[in-house]
């Protein structure tokens, strides 16, 4: 990104000036060095959002923030409904609720070595991961209202899952506002043998060891210590949460005209939130929040079988439940008004600070964990929400690496037998259906993921308080 | 020797898809061919079974990404992949048949998954005598 274009407001923060027809301001947070490696299309749907009618404060880029569609991934943005705001499901992205949950495992690193082939076998046989894949439930259209409405909630109730998980999922497991009748058969049929699939890309079940702490006290309250063993799970709405994106899509570039909205960018495709469709796209878009949190849920329950087959007395505690591509309403503080508003977050994670209600009792004093997806052979970090950041970006925070070259070029650059085998020489397991999408998410198709998260930390949305790193993938 | 043929885009989380031929109808199988080379080798997908696809739409990019989304929903609930498309434009009406055959997972190898076909670098139109019909797929 041409950085001549931005204001230099601090270190870590960058500003567009409004200029033909942006309502408010372009605020990027990242490091020069990321800025320098920004694409120039982030620069352009920074500023298009910011376009969008009842905006907030500002558009917002995250550290990892690249191009998306509208939307860049890695945007944040709220829109007043007393202000004409809209809803955009291009803001939100075809895989609702996509995100990261985190697993205390209790299990020794010398345990895990000591087994690691048998654990990924038993990881990779019991869950289904990659195209193709069904999963052991099957739905009919009573259970899919079901599970539509109630989200982690009905998992839990169905048997797949544990009671004490809610309360450390955001919404506590069930997005309220959900509206079946919302969603069309279409993709309630794309997702009635899809419930509890990881699914593929750079979706991931991954065993994890702690090896730096950064914040002690944080740590403590977060359960994390030096070589513990977490168990991470990337997922999200599946076949469900993308045929809602595509079919609202395409309903709101039509309906645009109608309602008075000129669209920079197809893609930004919204409606306004007090309209019929915008209304009609909210309770869609809230079932397919919680058929992720469903299907991270059932994941999970997997998960805990196949560990408890290698070893037989271990428990499996949730640690917390981040979702990325949202759209929710939510309280902020503007200009010192109270103001409900509706926070877009595409390929961002909520990071709400100490102190926050929604936060359950034993995390409220630490803040919101932030969970820092990698690559295969990178390192994730869990960070903590903080009070400035509710200041800053409505408590929002990164959501990952990002990718730094095409999955194209990275299949001219790699072989996945050979990745497979560098990485299990360094002591990384992976487990995966096809070498060709293995090779697509070689370690070094992604940017630096220690680049980002620092750059969040230094820049005030979250703070660093651990450090993980691989021993087994599994792969979608 | 037919001008038709597909080829990939750069998109930096994603990848795009093109197709070019004589007729509108020609480019919109060639970039179903792409699509379908997002997931796999086309010449591992054997077009044993015919499925048919019926579309609507008068805005030719519109109808480029319903045509594309309606064989992301087809992949996805038989559990098929496609290698063989015919298709038919007329006054916003398309007609299909998509061949293919039922997911193999060892043989096929699938790369990813396809979520949809979205309006980014969306556009279908002329150039020199050929029609271009191009968008980019989320993977």
């Amino acid at each position: 990104m041409d950085i001549n274009k931005l204001q230099r407001v601090s270190d870590y923060q960058w500003r567009i000036e409004p200029a033909d027809g942006m309502h408010v301001p372009g605020l990027i947070f990242a490091s020069e060095a990321l800025i320098l490696a920004m694409d120039d299309k982030v620069y352009q749907q920074v500023s298009n959002v910011a376009r969008l009618p009842g905006i907030v404060n500002a558009s917002y880029a995250m550290p990892d923030a690249h191009w998306g569609y509208g939307f860049p991934i890695g945007g944040v943005a709220a829109f007043d409904p007393q202000q004409g705001g809209v809803i955009s499901a291009g803001g939100v992205g075809f895989d609702i609720s996509c995100g990261v949950r985190t697993l205390h495992t209790g299990l020794s690193l010398q345990q895990v070595l000591s087994k690691q082939q048998q654990l990924a076998d038993a990881l990779f046989d019991h869950i289904p991961a990659g195209l193709g894949s069904t999963g052991l439930i099957h739905l009919n259209s009573k259970e899919m209202d079901n599970m539509l409405r109630g989200g982690a909630r009905w998992a839990v109730e169905q048997g797949f899952g544990e009671p004490a998980d809610l309360e450390r999922i955001e919404e506590h497991g069930c997005m309220q506002g959900a509206d079946p009748a919302q969603i069309s058969d279409f993709a309630k049929k794309r997702q009635k043998d899809e419930m509890g699939t990881l699914g593929s890309g750079n979706h991931y079940l991954e065993v994890q060891k702690v090896v730096d702490i950064y914040d002690e006290t944080t740590a403590r309250q977060f359960g994390l210590a030096l070589n513990d063993i977490q168990i991470s799970i990337h997922c999200g709405s599946r076949g469900l949460g993308h045929q809602i994106g595509t079919e609202f899509l395409k309903s709101m570039v039509v309906a645009a005209k109608g309602h008075g909205i000129t669209l920079p960018d197809r893609e930004l495709a919204c409606a306004p939130i007090n309209s019929k469709l915008g209304q009609s796209y909210l309770g869609a878009m809230r079932g397919a929040i919680n058929c992720a949190l469903a299907n991270r849920e059932i994941v999970t329950h997997l998960t805990r079988q196949a560990v408890k087959r290698i070893f037989p007395d271990t428990r499996l505690d949730l640690l917390y439940d981040v979702s990325h591509n949202t759209c929710k309403l939510e309280q902020h503080e503007v200009n010192g008004e109270s103001k409900e508003l509706y926070v877009h977050r595409k390929g961002a994670t909520r990071a709400f600070g100490p102190g926050h209600p929604s936060l359950p009792a034993a995390l409220r004093a630490a803040g919101q964990p932030v969970l820092i997806g990698g690559t295969m052979g990178t390192a994730s970090y869990i960070l903590a929400g903080t009070e400035k950041s509710m200041q800053m970006a409505y408590g929002s925070a990164c959501h990952g690496a990002g990718r730094n070259m095409s999955r194209r070029q990275a299949t001219r650059l790699w072989r996945g037998r050979n990745v497979m085998q560098e990485l299990a020489d360094r002591g990384i397991l992976i487990r995966s259906p096809s070498l060709r999408g293995v090779a697509e998410e070689a370690p070094g198709a992604y940017k630096d993921v220690n680049d980002v998260v620092r750059a969040a930390d230094q820049a005030g949305l979250a703070r660093l308080v651990a450090k993980l790193e691989p021993l087994i993938c599994i792969k979608g | 020797m037919s001008a038709a043929h597909w080829q990939h885009f750069e998109h930096e989380a994603d990848i795009g898809v093109r197709g070019t031929g004589e007729t509108l109808a020609t480019a919109f199988e060639q970039a179903a061919l792409a699509m379908s080379a997002i997931i796999t080798d086309l010449s591992a997908i054997n077009p044993a079974e015919a499925v048919t696809i019926n579309c609507e739409e008068t805005d030719n990019e519109l109808l480029l990404a319903d045509w594309l989304n309606a064989l992301v929903f087809e992949m996805s609930t038989r559990k098929m992949l496609f290698s063989r498309f015919e298709v038919s434009i007329h006054n916003g009406q398309l007609a299909a048949t998509a061949r293919g055959e039922a997911i193999d997972i060892k043989r096929h190898q699938p790369a990813v998954e396809i979520k949809g076909a979205t309006y980014t670098e969306l556009a279908v139109y002329q150039s020199q005598g050929l029609w271009i019909a191009q968008c980019v797929v989320d993977v």
